[in-house]
């Protein structure tokens, strides 16, 4: 057992090494390749060739577009989680926040009736989440341990009871006629229409790569500097003269900043947002998304939340001897999750730091014992 | 002086660790701090590097009060500490630890000269410079985090049981190399088990107990106390 293991695990770190050993032209090509295989992925024409990956029983252009919103806010998230090391349970909440801004200022149901284009709600969105980030985490990021873990939790359940009960917020009935974003074809043929989700998911898909360069390039400087070293030893940081508090708050804070453009992206697609699109749920399968994929890499983040999310969309349709799959997906996924964290804690594809971290941590266990 | 703790106290909750103890290092000296386990060393290294608040009583470095000062604040001002069970980053590699000892500074020349020379102090580290920090042995990663503290080029520098859990002959190399760093022109303040290597090594020493300074002295004086003889060097 433990030899068939070994041989998957030194196989894989083989592949990490054949990686970051190839040849830059190489690399680039194969991320090019990559890249362009998911902006064809959604067309019919490319997709049907595919055998059994596109969703039987749902639409799949619409799954790919569930999936790469997965994908936008696992990538946030491993910024809270994955770098800086701090549990938020509640980061949907920062979705529902950018969803509902969006919402209150150009839906005709809200009472403001404000009538904004949807282009120009959404940096009041990433603000006011950011805001409402830097609110949450200016008194429980100076505590240590799970207070940020519980605060978190009952923050999105707070915006999710809010936005049931609140009249302001329209509870069930929700907000309709939500603007799509701006943009015609030259026949006069808005780009963004009802019928077909493709340009939505294309648009998700070149935010998440703006969004994916500019986090490379934070976390390879300073900034990322000072979020490895408060995850792994917030003291001994502190005492090299990182000012951890500040650090953190920007980790919770930008986090929560890309939360709130996922949650203004998809209330531009959806056209309808209504208190049922937040549930608590949510926030656990982004962060074992997070873990899934190997907290603390970007590409592991990625892959987390686009498996995790595809995979619960996939169980849809199947018929297994009369029982329908979709019902049990949260079984399957706590199952494989379960796996996981047995036989590869450090998650899929985790980041070589973090593994050693592992590997630390198994050191004091042993000698503890 | 260029440190001066005066009458600190120090709360763990309702645990009262620290008694209104003062002690004095002034520029250029080795100074020492004994004492058994739980007599409040390490409790008094983390109120100097700031780690963690006092009760009342007042910290002066360098001539200000440094007191209410954040901790990462008073690392810019030049004090630096090794914290004990080596607190070293286990995800980075040897050379990751040695930078983040120098996260406050910018001049670029000045780090390099700087890591050349605790390279040249420690050469197992220079041996193993790409290698993760979790990885390392104890010994090593005790002589990563008195490295790391270098890189940041502190007035002071404040050690708390550098040879814990190192055999004799690495003891022997880390007092010789503290003696070093010292004659190099960083003042010490250093915490030790190993009271008998301290004493010898150090210009001054406070011996302390349950969060009390009992006694203080230079080194060759306390060395030869009677009462710190039977109790600290394990000599009747
Ligand atoms: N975080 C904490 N919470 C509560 N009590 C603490 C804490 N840290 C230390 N103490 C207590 O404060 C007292 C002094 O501890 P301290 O770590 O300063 O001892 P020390 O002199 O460094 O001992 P050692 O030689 O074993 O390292 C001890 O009684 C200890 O139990
Ligand atoms: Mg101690």
């Amino acid at each position: 057992m433990t030899t068939v293991l070994e041989r998957v695990r030194s196989g894989r770190e083989a592949a990490g090494e054949r990686w970051r050993g190839a040849p830059r032209w190489v690399r680039w090509a194969l991320l090019i390749a990559v890249i362009a295989f998911f902006y064809a992925l959604p067309n019919r024409e490319f997709y049907q060739y595919l055998g059994p990956i596109p969703t039987p029983g749902a639409n799949f252009t619409q799954v790919m577009f569930t999936v790469s919103i997965y994908v936008l806010l696992a990538v946030g998230l491993n910024i809270v989680v994955g770098f800086a090391g701090l549990l938020d349970l509640g980061y949907f909440g920062f979705f529902a926040v950018g969803a509902y801004t969006v919402a209150v200022l150009t839906s005709p149901s809200s009472d403001l009736k404000t009538l904004w284009p949807w282009l120009l709600a959404v940096p009041v969105a990433i603000a006011l989440t950011m805001v409402s980030g830097v609110m949450l985490g200016t008194p429980t990021l100076r505590l240590r341990g799970d207070y940020l873990a519980l605060v978190t939790l009952g923050f999105a359940e707070m915006i999710r009871i809010g936005a049931v009960s609140s009249e302001f917020l329209k509870g069930q009935r929700g907000f309709n006629q939500i603007p799509h974003p701006p943009g015609q074809y030259a026949d006069g043929r808005p780009v963004f229409g009802v019928l077909d989700a493709r340009p939505y998911y294309w648009l998700v898909l070149t935010v998440i790569i703006l969004v994916v360069i500019g986090v490379r390039n934070l976390t390879h400087s300073r900034v990322g500097r000072a979020w490895i070293s408060i995850r792994e030893d917030e003291d001994a940081a502190q005492l090299m003269g990182v000012p951890t508090f500040k650090f953190k708050l920007w980790a919770f804070a930008a986090g929560a900043a890309i939360a709130g453009l996922a949650g203004a992206l998809f209330a531009g697609k959806q056209n309808f947002v209504n208190s049922q699109n937040f549930e608590l749920l949510n926030s656990i399968i982004i962060l074992a998304a997070v873990i899934f994929g190997g907290s603390g890499n970007i590409v592991g983040a990625i892959v987390g939340g686009g498996l995790v999310a595809y995979m619960i969309e996939r169980f849809r349709g199947i018929d297994l001897f009369g029982v329908q799959l979709y019902e049990y997906r949260f079984l399957f996924f706590g199952l494989v999750l379960v796996v996981m964290m047995i036989f590869r804690p450090e998650g899929l594809i985790p980041n070589r730091r973090r593994a050693a971290e592992f590997k630390d941590r198994r050191k004091e266990v042993t000698v503890g014992e | 002086m260029l440190l001066e703790i005066d009458d600190v106290s120090l709360l763990y909750g309702r645990i009262q660790a620290l008694h209104g103890i003062s002690l004095t290092v002034a520029e250029g000296e080795i100074v020492a701090l004994i004492g058994a386990n739980g007599a409040g060393k390490s409790t008094t290294m983390r109120a100097i590097s700031g780690i963690r608040p006092v009760a009342s009583g007042r910290v002066r470095f360098d001539g200000e009060d440094i007191t209410k000062l954040r901790a990462d604040l008073r690392v810019r001002r030049g004090l630096c500490q090794a914290p004990e069970g080596r607190g070293i980053f286990p995800g980075m590699t040897v050379l990751e630890n040695l930078g983040m000892g120098a996260y406050t500074r910018r001049d670029r020349a000045g780090i390099a000269q700087d890591l050349d020379r605790v390279l040249e102090l420690f050469p197992r580290l220079a041996e193993r410079r790409k290698q993760h920090g979790g990885t390392l042995s104890g010994g090593e990663q005790q002589m990563l985090a008195v490295g790391r503290a270098l890189m940041s080029r502190p007035k002071l520098l404040l050690l708390d049981e550098p040879s814990m859990g190192l055999a004799p002959m690495l003891i022997q190399q880390i007092f010789s190399i503290i003696t070093e760093i010292n004659q190099q022109g960083t003042t010490i303040l250093l915490v030790e088990q190993n009271a008998q290597q301290a004493l010898a090594r150090a210009h001054r020493a406070y011996v302390l107990e349950t969060g009390r300074i009992v006694k203080s002295g230079t080194g060759a004086e306390l060395l030869h106390d009677p009462s710190v003889k039977e109790a600290y060097l394990g000599v009747a």
